[in-house]
């Protein structure tokens, strides 16, 4: 151990596959102690599924990791004091309240009934849940449930958390106070391993990025090198008739060129990798008989540079509400 | 592992031959335990209609059964009274054990299995707390059954002492039945469906037992069947227990039921546990 850096997680050549479906295949990874990883991935890439190999939930195919120097197949009790996770689909016992829940979680990582009692009122502080802290979980609303979920990943102060889409479905301001409990976490000596779909929530906390597609790892890094990765710049595109905008994508696609829109911002953007494709761009919209309202050129988004790297778009806003039927 | 980047890993790597050696304590268990106990208690409390469940089936069933055909199939309705309560009373114990599937379904259904298996604690101590709160569950739903039966003015000829026995004895049969509940609760996808299943299986059993009447009344190949019938035997030492008659080989036999019900189920239902856990 003379090494100052160490890595709080590290994967090797994991395989995890559910018959026909490559579900992991031969993922590696490494955080770092006190950073926080995004990784980053469209739906079914196997995010999920590699949060419940590191938490012991299911045993790889194949393949080594290490958390907090704890062998995943072999040291799984040790490994168990050291995580916390916050899974996909939040898991609270719908019965008991708010408080109980967070109450019981406490005991059973062995902090006295006064500790427990303490921690259990303090992270109920600080995801707003106070005042339903004594009603069933089974009337808590989806954000609520997230939030009591995020409150009991914590409250054994774990080393090394799992958070899995942890703000999906929360409010802006909501979003935010988990953003800043993350960071607390991380600022009171954890690491974090964060698994999204929003590039802003990544951009807002991961000191590094890896990107997975299909079980297997696709780009690796930090934010800037990435973006330097991908490199080239994006081009924003005002039509004069937003109602066009889903046609010139198109337009653009058929001559070779990615183009994605957002009727919110009513805008095109392409991302250019090389000059000559400005002039592409252009003269395609021209010839089509596009009107041009105004261009701009900036550095690339986190969603440009993972629609680079995947080839698909990440996805906008995933209304997803389906949770395992009670 | 070969680079020296990758610190932690190498170090801790001959730990691993002495494999998963941190084991968790008795007091800590015992601390779980008490916690996850705490807990499941907490849940019937909440949900107080799982506990109506328990106990309406039985009342209805006693007022039923001794005023409506009470006098049909005994004497007087007292008699008969004092024939099928304490038969339906051994049936209590077998209820509540239903109650460990479902209670184990929904936990795997929820994700509160999840969360308790990334807990540094023993997964026996996750199984052994639903166990007790179900027992503590049957012994309430006991203690109402026998109020009840005394108020409509059952007599417990053979003794406290006797009925204690008697309770005992058809917990220990429901708790044979607890590792089948168990195996229907990880084997099939809802509570409901284990619930449904139990009935399935508990509905004939009940009604081709000697509890509401006795198997000399019925056809030849029912009689086979009832004579046969686990809950025959408990029904028959419940009834010589309570009334105070010869108990004859019935307690025995209730007894070796449990013991070849848990010998064949138990090892089946704790390697099923296991793997999920
Ligand atoms: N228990 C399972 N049985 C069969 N297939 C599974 C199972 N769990 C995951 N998979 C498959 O493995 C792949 C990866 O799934 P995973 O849940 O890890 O994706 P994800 O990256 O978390 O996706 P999302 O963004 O939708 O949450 C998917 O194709 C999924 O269908
Ligand atoms: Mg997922």
């Amino acid at each position: 151990m003379t090494r100052i850096e160490r890595n709080a997680v590290e994967v090797h050549g994991i395989v995890k596959h559910y018959g026909e479906t490559k579900a992991l295949d031969g993922v590696d990874l490494t955080v770092r102690e006190g950073t926080v990883l995004g990784l980053l991935g469209p739906n079914g890439a196997g995010k999920t599924t590699l949060v419940r190999v590191l938490s012991t939930l299911i045993k790889p195919d194949a393949g080594t990791a290490f958390v907090g120097g704890y062998d995943v197949l072999h040291q799984p009790k040790q490994l168990r004091r050291t995580i916390g996770l916050t899974g996909q689909y939040a898991s609270v016992d719908e019965l008991l309240s708010g408080y109980e829940n967070l109450y019981l979680i406490g005991r059973l990582l062995d902090l006295s009934g006064k500790e427990a009692k303490a921690r259990a009122a303090e992270l109920l502080e600080r995801f707003s849940l106070t005042e339903a802290a004594r009603r069933p979980a089974k009337g808590y609303s989806g954000g609520m449930r997230r939030r009591l979920d995020l409150a009991a990943s914590m409250i054994g102060r774990p080393k090394v958390l799992y958070l899995d889409e942890p703000t999906t479905g929360l409010d802006p301001r909501t979003r935010n106070e988990v953003w800043d409990e993350v960071q607390r976490m991380v600022g009171e000596g954890s690491t974090v391993l964060l698994t999204t779909q929003y590039m802003e929530e990544a951009e807002q906390l991961a000191d590094a990025l890896t990107v997975i597609d299909k079980g297997r790892v696709i780009a690796n890094g930090g934010i800037q090198e990435l973006k330097a990765q991908v490199g080239g710049k994006s081009l924003q595109v005002r039509p004069l008739r937003p109602a066009e905008l889903p046609e010139m994508a198109r337009c653009l696609r058929e001559s070779g060129v990615p183009a994605t829109f957002s009727d919110e911002s009513g805008l095109l953007s392409v991302h250019l990798t090389d000059e000559e494709q400005l002039t592409t761009v252009i003269g395609a919209l021209g010839t089509r008989g596009f009107g041009i309202a105004g261009i701009d050129t900036k550095l690339p988004s986190l969603d440009e540079v993972f629609l680079t790297i995947t080839g698909k778009p990440s996805v906008p806003a995933p209304a997803r509400d389906k949770e395992p039927v009670a | 592992m070969s680079t020296a980047t990758l610190s932690p890993a190498p170090a801790s790597a001959p730990s691993r031959a002495s494999g998963d050696d941190t084991r968790i304590g008795l007091r800590a268990n015992l601390r779980h335990l008490g916690a996850l106990t705490r807990r499941n208690l907490m849940r019937i409390k909440a949900d107080p209609e799982s506990m109506l469940d328990a106990l309406l089936v039985p009342v209805i069933m006693i007022l039923l059964f001794v005023y409506v055909f009470g006098g049909a199939m005994a004497t007087n309705q007292h008699e008969y009274m004092q024939y099928m309560v304490p038969g339906l009373l051994g049936t209590t114990g077998l209820n509540l054990a239903m109650a460990l599937g479902t209670g184990l379904n929904t936990d795997f259904q929820t994700g509160v299995m999840d969360r308790f298996r990334t807990l540094p604690i023993g997964r026996s101590a996750v199984l052994l707390s639903k166990m007790i709160a179900e027992t503590l569950r049957a012994l309430v739903a006991f203690a109402v059954l026998i109020g009840f039966a005394l108020l409509l003015g059952l007599e417990v000829k053979g003794g406290p002492l006797n009925l204690l026995a008697a309770v005992g004895l058809s917990l220990v049969f429901g708790a044979s039945l607890m590792w089948v509940s168990m195996l229907l609760g990880m084997a099939l996808r809802s509570a409901q469906a284990v619930q449904g299943m139990a009935m399935i299986v508990m509905m004939p059993l009940q009604f081709g037992s000697s509890i509401f009447a006795n198997p000399s009344t019925m056809p030849g190949w029912l009689q086979a069947f009832t004579k046969h019938n686990p809950l025959s035997a408990l029904a028959d030492a419940c009834r010589a227990l309570i009334n105070g008659g010869a108990v004859g080989n019935s307690v025995v036999t209730v007894l070796i039921w449990s013991a070849a019900i848990t010998v064949v189920t138990a090892p089946l239902a704790v390697a099923r546990f296991r793997k999920r856990t």
